[in-house]
């Protein structure tokens, strides 16, 4: 406590000087003692020399006296803080730069952590996430296939590894608003998804055990943002009955406010499984939901696998029809929620460091450069009595200055940027990565922000302190010295460059590369035409349209009256819209071949009879449907040509049959036609088998609407939700887009687009820092070098010969940086190998094109200096000196 | 004098109090000379060391200091004892007692140890 007091007053002492108090003490001091020796008789002179030497000398009290009043080492350090900042307002110019680069480098790098840490590092929203499982089964194509709820309930009941395992499965609800109604996302649980996650409900309960079988009440889980949204947050809504898709519910719980569960994206409604006894629940080879599990204390993730896969292989032998291939797959669940995203915020990650480093590497130079330039005042300091740790600490101190200002400023540009960056994802995409949502300085990103300055700091003081064991005192005085140090600098500084051009070339070349995937990307023929088309999910309710008759009119109507829209060319329906994704599979079984039980797997499509008119696709042979081939009319099907080159190499297939397993006769359908391999997946998936049959033979109260426009999709719209409503209010319209925004927002479009453009904002400027570093490194050389410059001219040298020497300099480094660059760049190419498309991570066209980049720009900056050596009056360059 | 530092500087505050407790509130120049007076000329100080060591004491709280006239009609600064002083100028004489004793101990003569 005393102590502390002591420290406080002390403290106050720096900025409350009261050394006239202590001046009057220290003078009534000496007079009393000069009083009693004139009283002993001395003579006044010798009274007050006496006086004074038994004090002590009147400076030397008053220094000790100041020392305990104030804290010296903090004065000083004022002192020094003081001169700095004078310092460093004198050279605006040099000020600004550093701490715009710094302020550069640390804004771009802060900006992706916070990214990557909401994503990566901050933990989900779960209990114990790292013991949670997600576990599908697999099929020889598809690595990840959904589970069916028979298979989900062996794998329950048999498996000796797992606490808990719930399935989920995402669906969308219609709900009736005051605006009408409207396509909610949720999703199916079984009754312990949120007790094995472990979460617990904020408001009400979690779902009872049995609460989703058959005979279960029906109840409903809300999301908060719903609660928040939908019914205003009160308390009463517990209890409550909403009506879903025409059945009710009754509310029993609200989830908390940070739980979100990316795989679902941001559903708002929460129901049990409900198994019906016919249709998808009831036949173990629909597939249409994805598990949870916890592992069991002690289990490893390896032997969960092993033991899911013994339970599959019991089930194969057990359902050969159903199960035969259905293998099982586990991935820890955050892996399956940030998985896409993780290669690539790495990546960024990487991008930014490098420029990071880029900008601390210039800011170093360039404070070396100025450490040479001060080099007399510091000898004069030095021989002025200054200690070496007080030259150093006033590095320490100007580096650190310069770092917090750009600290600072990067902190709030990175703000900015996240602002920015996050607000450019599209909306769909956002919702499957709800971890994005709290983005931004918390204190994991403040501390990464700390570390690099505590870096940056400790370089920055540090290389113009090394440099200061090489100062000679005498030298650094003698008017225009040009000691070694200045050529040692030169070393020193030359090594940068070349770190920085690597650096440079390291970044160019991955941008070069991601933007050339991304132009591969989009080169992929989707053999359709993409543009003008406008697409919209539709539902009708089942009330009204549950009979296939009804259905099939809804149809025909939603067609006719759309077509007749102005600026509409074709309309179709579709159960999968092209570019979505390879699933909704068929096994089939051709009629008139050998069979052993085998799973054919080809995509399943319906499609209205207009479709392939529509898309403007291409079909190769045979026909296309007709509209009067509808209910009862025998089943017929177009194939895609992958399908005809896999099951009918060399044979014609128009006019062959397949169906299910059993060649059931309700299944059998006939080829009629072989249409150009339309792109069910995505961009850079494989094509797969695919056939379509029409939706005039099995209609659905649940598709796509295609719409081909003769002119801008945007302005026709509004129009055809409009006139869809119009047919009846009860239907609703969602996901209303156009098939070019399909293809730019895509989630593999998006991110290679994205880290494209990020990536060659950061290589643009680490070019640009990179070059001005060369610049830097050789107008200093040539500076240094004006007298030598001078003594060869005069000596006859051709100004074509001083080119030349500048030149070689500065190639010399530029041609260390490329051949380093080089290897570096292939080295860090073949890392993210998985974010490339159609281009090896040593595309020879992409190196080639960067080194002459570089190449060029280093020629470019050092031809500035260069003239200038080439201009050197030999005359004044001699007198000078 | 530089070889006694040490002990000097861990003393002087001692010796401070212990002349203020006795006579009363006193200016540095007077505490400077009862000091070496006391130490029977033994001790040869600069006056000057005083005043860091009054400044600690007062910032630690154990003495206050107000302006007021000497004998001699100067003005001065006199220095007082506070209560919390008085109490720390207790503590600290046991604790050097105790210690004198122990060290004094060491140095006694043989056979009185037994």
């Amino acid at each position: 406590m005393r102590k502390l007091r002591a420290l406080l007053l002390r403290l106050k002492g720096l900025f409350h000087k009261n050394d006239r108090d202590f001046a009057d003490e220290l003078e009534s001091h000496l007079q009393m003692h000069i009083d009693d020796n004139i009283r002993a008789g001395m003579s006044p002179q010798d009274a007050r020399r006496t006086a004074v030497m038994k004090l002590g000398g009147v400076d030397q009290t008053k220094e000790a006296y100041r020392d305990r009043a104030t804290l010296p080492l903090l004065e000083s350090l004022v002192q020094d803080l003081r001169f700095t900042l004078r310092q460093l307002r004198k050279n605006p110019a040099f000020t600004v730069t550093a701490t715009a680069m710094v302020a550069l480098g640390m804004g771009a790098s802060v900006a992706i952590f916070a990214f990557v840490d909401a994503a990566l590092i901050k933990p989900l929203p779960y209990h114990n996430t790292s013991r949670l499982l997600f576990v599908t089964e697999t099929t020889p194509d598809i690595p990840r296939a959904a589970i069916s709820y028979l298979d989900y309930l062996d794998w329950k009941k048999l498996n000796r590894v797992f606490d808990s395992m719930d399935v989920y499965g995402a669906r969308g609800y219609v709900i009736s608003t005051s605006a009408g109604v409207e396509m909610v996302p949720g999703a199916r649980t079984s009754d312990g998804l949120f007790r094995t996650l472990g979460v617990t409900p904020v408001l009400g309960r979690d779902f009872y055990q049995g609460e989703d079988l058959p005979d279960a009440p029906r109840t409903v889980i809300i999301s908060y943002a719903s609660w928040q949204k939908r019914f205003g947050g009160k308390q009463e809504i517990i209890g409550q009955s909403i009506t879903l898709y025409e059945v009710p519910y009754t509310v029993i719980g609200v989830l908390p406010q940070n739980f979100h569960f990316a795989p679902v994206e941001n559903a708002e409604f929460w129901t049990t499984l409900h198994p019906g006894s016919t249709g998808c629940d009831a036949r173990r080879s629909c597939h249409y939901l994805n598990g949870v599990a916890r592992l069991k204390e002690g289990i490893s993730t390896e032997a969960a696998l092993a033991d899911l896969k013994r339970i599959a292989k019991d089930l194969e032998t057990q359902y050969p029809d159903s199960n035969r291939g259905q293998g099982a797959t586990v991935a820890p669940l955050s892996e399956v929620i940030v998985g896409d995203v993780k290669p690539i915020l790495l990546l960024l990650l990487g991008g930014a460091g490098l420029l990071l480093l880029i900008a601390c590497i210039n800011v170093a130079s360039l404070l070396l450069v100025r450490s040479e330039t001060r080099r007399r005042e510091l000898s004069v300091r030095r021989a002025l009595g200054a200690t070496r740790m007080r030259l150093i600490r006033q590095f320490v101190i100007e580096g650190l200055v310069i770092v917090a200002a750009g600290t600072v400023a990067g902190l709030l540009s990175s703000h900015w940027t996240m602002q920015i960056l996050s607000g450019l994802i599209p909306t769909d995409m956002m919702a499957g990565m709800p971890y994005l949502n709290d983005l931004g300085l918390n204190p994991r990103v403040l501390m990464f922000a700390l570390v690099i300055a505590i870096l940056a700091t400790a370089l920055f003081s540090l290389s113009p302190a090394l440099q200061l064991s090489t100062l000679d005192v005498r030298e650094g005085m003698a008017e225009g010295a040009r000691g070694s140090a200045g050529k040692a600098w030169t070393r020193i500084g030359s090594k940068l460059v070349i770190l920085e051009l690597t650096t440079a070339m390291v970044l160019l070349v991955g941008a070069g590369l991601l933007g050339k995937s991304f132009y591969r990307l989009l080169q992929v023929d989707t053999n359709f035409e993409t543009k003008n088309l406008i697409t919209m999910r539709i539902r009708a309710p089942l009330s009204a349209y549950g009979e296939d008759p009804q259905a099939l009119a809804l149809q025909r109507k939603i067609v006719d009256e759309i077509k007749r829209l102005p600026g509409v060319t074709a309309v179709a329906l579709a159960d999968t819209l092209p570019l979505t994704f390879n699933g909704n599979t068929d096994w089939i079984r051709f009629v008139g071949r050998a069979y052993s039980g085998e799973h054919n797997e080809v995509n399943e499509r319906g499609v209205s009879p207009d479709y392939f008119t529509t898309l403007q696709a291409n079909l190769l042979r045979g026909r296309m449907f007709t509209d009067a081939e509808d209910l009862g009319k025998p089943q017929v099907v177009v194939i895609n040509q992958t399908l005809a080159k896999k099951y009918f190499p060399g044979e014609d297939p128009i006019g062959q049959r397949f169906g299910d397993h059993n060649l059931d006769p309700k299944s059998i359908k006939e080829i009629v036609g072989i249409v150009d391999d339309i792109r069910e997946g995505t961009l850079e998936s494989e094509i797969w088998p695919a056939y379509y049959y029409s939706l005039n033979q099995q209609p659905d109260i649940t598709y796509s609407l295609v719409v081909r426009t003769s002119q801008a999709e945007q302005s026709i719209m509004p129009t055809v939700a409009d006139s869809i409503r119009l047919i009846d209010s009860r239907i609703t319209t969602s996901y209303q887009t156009t098939m070019t925004a399909r293809v730019n927002e895509a989630p593999t479009v998006y991110l290679r687009r994205s880290s494209t453009w990020l990536v060659g904002g950061f290589a643009a400027v680490a070019l640009l820092l990179g070059v001005i570093g060369l610049y830097g490194v050789i107008a200093y050389s040539v500076s240094q070098r004006t007298r030598e410059i001078g003594v060869r001219i005069a000596l006859g040298a051709q100004r074509g010969m001083v080119y030349r020497l500048i030149l070689k300099e500065a190639g010399v480094l530029a041609l260390g940086g490329i051949v380093i660059g080089t290897g570096c760049a292939i080295l860090a190419a073949s890392l993210m190998r998985k974010l490339l498309f159609g281009t090896p991570p040593w595309d020879i066209t992409t190196l080639v094109c960067v080194a002459a980049v570089l190449g060029a720009s280093a020629l470019l900056a050092s031809f500035l200096p260069a003239r200038r050596a080439a201009s050197v009056d030999p005359i004044s360059a001699l007198r000078a000196e | 004098m530089t070889t006694k530092t040490e002990i000097w500087q861990g003393t002087l505050a001692l010796m401070i109090l212990k002349t203020l407790d006795t006579l009363g509130p006193l200016h540095g120049y007077g505490i400077a000379r009862r000091i070496e007076q006391t130490s029977g000329d033994l001790l040869s100080l600069n006056y000057g060391t005083l005043y860091p060591s009054l400044l600690k004491l007062e910032q630690e709280g154990w003495i206050n200091s107000e302006w007021g006239v000497s004998e001699n009609n100067r003005k001065a600064k006199y220095y007082k004892l506070t209560r919390s002083g008085r109490k720390q100028l207790e503590r600290e004489a046991k604790e050097w007692n105790q210690t004198t004793a122990i060290v004094a101990r060491f140095f006694a003569p043989m056979e009185e140890q037994s």
